[in-house]
């Protein structure tokens, strides 16, 4: 059972460094990337060591090993996010990398010219641009949905679009990396659903701060990154229901997708190594297991506690600053919050704040057709993770106001 | 002394033993931004799409002419520390024959220790900053 935050930071070899000065560094950019629980790090060594095979081929005692573990953050993953059946799981190298295997396979079987995609305004460019590619490769067309000036979704205009009938699948971000807001994608699903589209939901972010249970909120595809929640680098989860991802063509062909190879055809495998084509990033992937059970560990009342007064404690200061635009301020809002301050650039924000050992995100976030909309250039963002204090958080705003000190 | 009558090392040189007087980071940094206060900004209207340097978080326009064998650089960016830092580069280039430019080094950025700022991730983009700068000097080595 986990105490407290202090026993949690105890458990990351990062958050115990120092820079030279012997001044610990505040890490906010959580959303970007976590920091690694020893749990991972040590996994990762010890299975260099004793599970290094290549998964899925060999019949000796190691490659079992090592495809045990790789299978195992096949189950974890199916676990965190309730999915019936392991095999709905596909393992990808991240986010990006699964909705573009998605657009291509599901924009082979189902999309003619002439349907549509529709995405929110809100979307991160993985979210964006495979569906954009794919548009322009089969002459369907892209949709938006608005998003308010407090960030919310407009339920109603997707429900008008989706009511042209021409909306094939629905794309949206079940949290907005720039927003912060919970999206009503229960919502949106039975919406989708309702006038005959699909729909994926991009959990890049939603996995860390809400989490989804796939079969009460029955969306027919989730993505999200392992880096995001404690994995190594590399890897990540496409989640597609059954009865619909038994019905998509590979993508990549080679290794382990197959069936049966002869010189003039092959039979593909069943799912999900069907989309797994080559030696996956098979260590990494294992990580998901320790990374799971740590994040799930954390997944307590305390944390759940400190993160909203967090929350609540930064919306409170930072609107306080005269000239503070918060970019996504309705709604249900989670410990990552983009701004700007008029007059001052978001990038001599953050590299100021660099200098004071607080490392924040700046720039587009990569959503800079989301960022244009607000009539932004780019801006500053914080995230929190499980491990972040409230002793950080007013170190954060302390230095900000020396900050904007400097540049005003 | 013109700036342009010292060479290249030189003005770099006093720029290094400015900045060996600052006591911190946070002296040197309020010194860029009063910089970056100074910068002569380019006129409105070269601030066209195609000088616009790439790459940069912060949007940095550098226009460059060449008069009588030398090239004559005005900038501007929209984050007061990148225009701090293009001000450094300008004084330190401004006047100078393509010849000059293509044959200096930038060891003094590290030096004043903004290395950070070299990074090829890095936000301002110091490094394209320095690229333009020398394309503009091949542009005109030959003429
Ligand atoms: C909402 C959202 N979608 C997609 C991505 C892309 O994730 P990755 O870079 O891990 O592929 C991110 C990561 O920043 C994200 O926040």
């Amino acid at each position: 059972m986990i105490r407290d935050i202090e026993q949690i930071r105890s458990f990351f070899p990062y958050l115990q460094s120092a820079d030279s000065g012997g001044r610990t560094l505040i890490y906010f950019d959580n959303a970007a990337t976590t920091q690694k629980p020893r749990i991972v790090i040590n996994a990762v060594s010890r299975w260099l060591v004793d599970a290094n095979a290549n998964v899925h081929r060999a019949v000796y005692g190691l490659a079992a090993t090592a495809t045990e573990h790789y299978e195992a953050g096949r189950e974890a993953a199916r676990a965190l996010i309730n999915a019936a059946s392991k095999d709905e799981i596909v393992l990808t190298s991240g986010t990006t990398a699964s909705i573009n295997l998605l657009a291509n396979v599901y924009g082979q079987r189902y999309i003619k010219p002439g349907d549509e995609i529709l995405l929110s305004e809100g979307e991160h460019h993985s979210n964006l641009v495979p569906w954009q590619m794919l548009c322009e490769r089969t002459g369907a067309r892209l949709r938006y949905f608005p998003v308010g000036e407090d960030g919310q979704w407009d339920l109603e205009a997707a429900e008008k679009i989706l009511a042209e009938g021409k909306v094939r699948m629905v794309s949206a971000a079940h949290i907005s990396n720039v927003l912060g807001i919970v999206n009503p994608v229960g919502e949106l699903t039975a919406l989708a659903h309702r006038y005959g589209a699909h729909i994926h939901l991009d959990g890049a972010q939603g996995i860390v701060h809400a989490g989804i249970d796939v079969q009460s909120i029955p969306c027919d595809f989730y993505s999200f990154s392992g880096h995001k929640i404690y994995a190594m680098t590399g890897t990540g989860v496409l989640y597609g229901r059954r009865s619909l991802l038994e019905t998509l063509p590979p993508w990549m062909g080679g290794g382990e997708m197959v069936d049966t190879v002869t010189y003039g055809k092959t039979t593909y495998a069943d799912i999900p190594l069907r989309f797994e084509a080559g030696t996956p990033n098979f260590l990494a992937a294992a990580t998901l297991r320790p990374a799971i059970d740590f994040a799930t560990s954390v997944r307590i009342p305390q944390v759940h506690k400190n993160e909203e007064e967090m929350t609540e404690y930064l919306m409170r200061e930072l609107n306080s600053i005269g000239g503070m635009r918060i970019i996504g301020s309705g709604g249900k809002k989670v410990p990552l919050i983009s701004f700007n301050v008029e007059g001052v650039h978001h990038s001599d924000i953050a590299t100021l704040l660099d200098k004071m050992g607080i490392a924040v995100r700046s720039g587009q976030m990569c959503s800079e057709p989301l960022l244009n909309k607000f009539g932004q250039t780019g801006a500053v963002r914080v995230s929190l993770a499980a491990y972040n204090t409230m002793r950080e958080c007013e170190a954060f705003i302390a230095a900000l106001h020396r900050v904007l000190k400097m540049l005003k | 002394m013109a700036e342009t009558e010292k060479t290249v090392k030189q003005v770099q040189q006093e720029i290094v033993d400015e900045f060996s007087a600052f006591g911190d980071w946070m002296d040197k940094y309020e010194y860029l931004i009063e910089l970056g206060h100074s910068l002569p900004v380019i006129d409105e209207r070269k601030k066209l799409e195609d000088r616009l340097i790439k790459g940069c978080q912060s949007r940095v326009w550098l226009d460059s002419e060449y008069r009588d064998g030398r090239l004559w650089f005005t900038a501007d960016s929209d984050a007061i520390i990148t225009k701090g830092i293009i001000s450094l580069l300008i004084r330190v280039y401004n006047g100078r024959t393509p010849e000059e430019i293509l044959s200096a080094d930038n060891s003094f950025i590290e030096e004043i220790g903004l290395r950070e700022n070299l990074s090829p991730t890095r936000a301002n983009g110091l490094l394209s900053m320095m690229e333009q700068i020398r394309e503009d000097a091949l542009r005109y080595k030959d003429r």
